[in-house]
């Protein structure tokens, strides 16, 4: 990724993770890179097993026992004016953006008016110095963060709303005093303020303030969502990835609880990656698209022109296999074969045995993921135009 | 609908299901030998299949190995108690050592008696071994009967629900509460109790019980799944669904209750045997212990003195039924893929 | 009260005043006091060789509807009349109605060739212990048709006719090693088997990745241009429901509130409850912006609803004579297009 927003949340590059199972090696998430703006929504779309849940586990730390994590960077941004986040970055590789420059090292020593960053310039260490007034935004990697460093980022920095979260909510404590006590654990909060606190929040998602004393059997499935919702936001995060938060709800109240959040999302300025295998829904929230195949990201960039005119043969693929409700009816072209098997997943370009314009060269080499139109990038050896 | 297609099979029908067990059980194994607790315990139940199968040839293997020329001369021409024969000896019932004098039993493990005789000059590691047999046998066939029974009235109670289901559970729960050792005590004094009617009076008291509640759980989460819809929509019968889906999705939770309760079993029969209340039963482990404890030789400060007499039965039952019990502990983690590393 | 008056020769299924209550049990000795309605006097006719779609949302009444036509669950009351062959053993040209919801024993057995069920969940509708051949023999095996090589080529054949080649690959696998589209087609080979005239689909594709279920539903359409067979396609995806169904009826609560050729509904639907559904479908296209129509609350379980119009509580044009009067009949607007509601 070269290009650089003036204000960026998220920067990952090269993240690769792997599953180690019974079978053999599963190939989860392999070189992905993207990047994501304060105030933007992010959707990441591909079909069950892509790695789409991978990419969000691995950059928060939650994986499972068996994973293993292979290599890259996710530079996670704060205003340095943040102590914690400053003092947390400390000895880490850092991003660090200053008058629309980046610079990039481990940030090796700081003081009250200067930050020291170790870098490598053309071949050499150099040790540049930066004054901290002027610093914009400082990214610290998240794969390098211990545990105990990681854990406040969960919530304060980036939360995180699981597939399936409304089951999450235990059934034998009032679901206001759930999130109190998720609040209090995070933050130096009385218990009055924590209860306004949620309140206030349970009004942001939509939700009437006396449900706060109410247990979890007494919602319905969607008000139990929007309950997950507000826990997800309680500590004001600077960005929340939602994996499928509505695929398991019903089409009103999904549509409700998208609006909802597209709301609060552009009323808080919060970033946001919500994972959806439904591209409509994708088409609804999100201000740039992600499309994963196999494992890899495939194509990415704003959503408009990715939905105009695709450049990847899979992004293409999977927009012709949804049938509308709008627009002629026509026949949907089935796309051949099945999802490939990630432990031993095809040679070169993993969509290659599917792909009706693959030609030799992506049967043996891997396509750089590039930009092939203006912020629209794509790993494949035939663009389509 | 379409033209006979040029479909042959490749191979008769049989082979192909033969292979596909093949095939499973092979899975299967991998899986199951990835568990060091199964490995062990099936070690152990090797061993004892191994020890239990000797028992035949130990006198034999005695007399070539243990006993010299002029001992068994002299034996052959003791002045009480001549034996014929080296069977005799090394009978568990009632054999005897003419070279070892009455007074001197029970005699401390020596040559001629590896582990030692009892007070009454029976050579314990024949008894050990006679008894191996029986065990095996008692354990294995009341198991296979409780889980039998257990897997069939599960899967009938869970399928038809109802009246049916009420009365096996409160079978069940009264089975369960059931006094066991009284029971038997009754019994005993009715009937002689043999072996294998222990076999078959354990297996049932078992299978009406706890097995009937845990299988019928399982069944009940298979019936609610939508292959046996399919199969009810296709025309299948009940008779078709219970024992076409429902019960071999039980079996491989049945087989590891199995393993567990041949663990049961065989200590019912040692508790029992303890208490002596199995005149029917000549020689078994539980026996060994209560003979050296009814004529006190394990109370009283003396169990140390003549330890020979119930530490290898004692170990014997312990080590055969923790065996059991491995095997089961290594399947449940072929069986329930949630305790699965991935 | 049939909708339709004309007797027309290719009706397949006719629906009539199909009713299905569950009693709410408060203990296990109480006498049930109250019932849910989960179908509530239902009626439709489905033609020979016709898609036709039942929608609604999770709880509406369309699982039991389908579970209710081929008789995993027996009706509280009501009719559904199936054509069938009126001698299935020869095969023979006259064919008559039968009531299947009054059908017990060998009758039952018998219709049972006539009518199949695809389920939602690939993974479970499968026994995980049988291989694919004794899958889709079983309905083979139960009704005793042929011996077991011609049971093998019939399998093999139908095997191909669904997408799974070679066939000889699959015959002897188990499900685990199939991918969900694949179980799903053998699904659908299981379904076709005794060569049925009917078919109920619930959600067969709702749990498939979107680039197989393509596939699956073109399988489908497929299946019907050559073997003339009718579905009652149950889905609460109105894009998917446009794709493959001729005619739809929309549930709600138990009840259809309208009916009629799909894209007519679609575009131009006139119950208040189907205009707000359409309007919460997202479109695929970011350019686009839905004005989504509000409506209050959410699906509660209609137990013991009171007689009046169910979406009365959340309707947006309700008035009073909603609330007096008895939920409304269902009434043609023109060119078959049914709608259940005094407002329109």
């Amino acid at each position: 990724m070269t290009t650089l927003t003036t204000y960026p949340v998220l920067h990952v590059e090269n993240l690769t993770m792997h599953y180690t199972t019974r079978k053999g090696e599963v190939k989860a998430v392999e070189n992905v890179s993207f990047s994501l703006d304060k105030g933007e929504a992010l959707g990441l779309v591909g079909e069950s097993g892509c790695g789409k849940t991978s990419v969000a586990l691995t950059l928060l730390r939650l994986l499972p026992e068996n994973a293993r994590f292979l290599g890259g960077h996710a530079y996670f941004f704060r205003d340095a004016t943040d102590e914690a986040h400053t003092r947390r970055s400390l000895g880490k590789p850092v991003k660090i953006l200053l008058d629309g420059q980046e610079h990039q090292g481990r940030l090796s020593s700081l003081d009250r008016s200067h930050l020291v960053l170790e870098a490598h310039v053309n071949g050499r260490t150099q040790q540049i110095r930066l004054e901290r007034d002027a610093i914009a935004r400082i990214g610290v990697d998240l794969t390098a963060l211990s545990d105990d460093e990681m854990r406040p980022i969960r919530w304060k920095g980036i939360s995180m709303i699981f597939q399936a979260a409304m089951n999450s909510l235990n059934p034998v404590y009032k679901v206001g005093d759930q999130i109190v006590e998720a609040l209090q654990t995070h933050m130096p909060i009385s218990l009055p303020q924590a209860r306004e606190r949620v309140a206030e929040l349970f009004q942001l998602v939509g939700l009437d303030r006396q449900l706060m004393d109410r247990y979890p059997h007494e919602y319905s499935g969607g008000m139990k969502q929007r309950a997950v919702i507000a826990m997800a936001l309680a500590c004001d995060p600077d960005m929340i990835i939602a994996d499928e938060p509505t695929t398991a709800l019903d089409v009103i109240v999904q549509d409700k609880i998208l609006r909802e959040m597209r709301q609060i999302q552009k009323k808080l300025n919060m970033s946001m990656i919500y994972i959806s295998h439904d591209i409509a829904v994708i088409a609804e929230v999100a201000d740039k698209v992600g499309v994963m195949y196999a494992g890899g990201l495939v194509e990415f960039g704003p959503s408009e022109p990715i939905f105009k005119n695709p450049i990847h043969p899979y992004t293409k693929a999977l927009m012709s296999a949804f049938p509308s409700i709008k627009g002629e009816k026509v026949k949907l072209a089935a796309l051949p074969g099945e999802p490939p098997d990630l432990i031993k997943p095809p040679s070169g370009c993993r969509f290659h045995p599917r792909c009706p314009y693959a030609t030799e060269i992506c049967e043996r080499e891997v396509p750089q993921f590039r930009e092939h139109k203006p912020s629209q990038y794509a790993a494949c050896w035939n663009p389509l135009q | 609908m379409q033209a006979a297609t040029t479909f042959k099979p490749a191979e008769a029908l049989w082979r192909v299901r033969l292979h596909l067990l093949w095939r499973g059980l092979k899975g299967s194994w991998a899986m199951f030998a990835e568990s060091k607790i199964g490995l062990t315990g099936l070690g152990i139940i090797i061993f004892f299949a191994v020890f239990g199968a000797l028992w035949p040839a130990y006198p034999w293997l005695m007399e070539h190995l243990a006993w010299t020329p002029e001992e068994l001369e002299a034996a052959r021409n003791a002045p009480y108690g001549a034996i014929s024969n080296i069977e005799q000896v090394y009978h568990p019932v009632v054999g005897y050592d003419p070279l070892i004098p009455g007074i001197e039993n029970p005699s401390p493990p020596s040559r001629r008696h590896p582990l030692g005789t009892n007070q009454y000059g029976r050579d314990i590691l024949a008894q050990l071994m006679a008894s191996t047999g029986s065990e095996f046998m008692l354990g294995v066939l009341a198991a296979l009967i409780t889980v039998v029974i257990g897997t069939l009235v599960g899967a009938i109670t869970a399928y038809y629900g109802g009246f049916v289901d009420t009365f096996f559970m409160r079978l069940a729960d009264v089975f369960i509460l059931f006094p066991l050792v009284s029971f038997l005590i009754v019994l005993g004094s009715m009937i002689e109790l043999t072996l294998l009617k222990l076999a078959f009076i354990l297996g049932i008291l078992f299978g009406f019980g706890q097995i009937t509640v845990i299988l019928k759980s399982q069944a009940l989460a298979v019936k609610v799944k939508p292959y046996i819809e399919a199969a009810k929509v296709a025309g299948g019968g009940h008779f078709h669904v219970i024992f076409r889906h429902i019960i071999p999705n039980l079996l491989p939770l049945a087989f590891l209750y199995m393993m567990f309760n041949v663990t049961s079993a065989i200590f019912s029969e040692a508790a029992l045997s303890f208490f002596g209340l199995l005149p029917g039963i000549k020689i078994s482990w539980g026996i060994m212990i209560d003979a050296a404890h009814s004529d006190g030789y394990i109370l009283g400060g003396r169990s140390f003195q003549n330890w020979w007499l119930w530490v290898p039965p004692g170990v014997a039952i312990t080590l055969l039924c923790s065996a059991f019990y491995l095997v089961g502990r290594g399947l449940d983690e072929v069986v329930n893929p949630r305790l699965r590393k991935r | 009260m049939a909708i339709y008056t004309q007797t027309q020769t290719e009706t397949l299924v006719r629906v009539e005043q199909l009713r299905k209550f569950f009693p709410v049990r408060t203990g296990v000795f109480a006498r049930a006091r109250s019932f849910i309605h989960a179908v509530d006097d239902v009626s439709f006719e489905i033609n020979r060789g016709e898609i036709f779609g039942l929608i609604g949302e999770s709880g509406c009444g369309k699982t039991t509807t389908g579970s209710l036509l081929v008789r995993l669950l027996d009706p509280t009351s009501g009719h559904i009349y199936l054509r069938v062959p009126s001698n299935p053993a020869t095969n023979s040209q006259g064919e008559q109605y039968v009531d299947i919801a009054t059908l017990e024993g060998r009758a039952l057995k018998e219709f049972r060739r006539n009518a199949q069920m695809i389920f939602q969940d690939p993974y479970e509708s499968l026994n995980p212990r049988m291989t694919i051949f004794d899958i889709v023999a079983e309905p083979l095996g139960i009704h005793g048709i042929g011996s077991v090589y011609e049971r093998e080529e019939r399998v093999a054949e139908l095997l191909s006719l669904v997408g799974l080649t070679p066939p000889e690959s699959f015959l002897f696998r188990y499900p685990h090693e199939l991918s969900g589209g694949q179980r799903q087609r053998v699904a659908i080979a299981r379904a076709m088997i005794l060569n049925p005239s009917f078919i109920v689909a619930d959600e067969p594709t709702s749990m498939l990745d979107v680039s197989i279920r393509t596939g699956v539903m073109n399988l489908m359409l497929d299946l019907r241009e050559e073997f003339g067979i009718s579905y009652l396609y149950i889905t609460h995806d109105l894009a998917v429901a446009r794709y493959m169904c001729d005619r739809i009826a929309v549930m709600y609560l138990g009840k259809i509130v309208e009916l009629g050729p799909t894209e007519e509904v679609i575009q131009k639907p006139l119950h208040p409850y189907t205009r707000a559904l359409i309007s919460a479908v997202p479109i695929p296209d970011p350019a686009v912006e839905r004005q989504p129509i509000e409506i209050k609350g959410g699906v509660s379980k209609p137990i013991d609803p009171p007689p009046r119009c169910r979406f009365y509580d959340r309707c947006p044009m309700a008035t009073d004579r909603c609330a007096r009067e008895d939920h409304p009949p269902l009434e043609d607007k023109g060119s078959k297009h049914f709608v259940a509601c005094y407002e329109v």
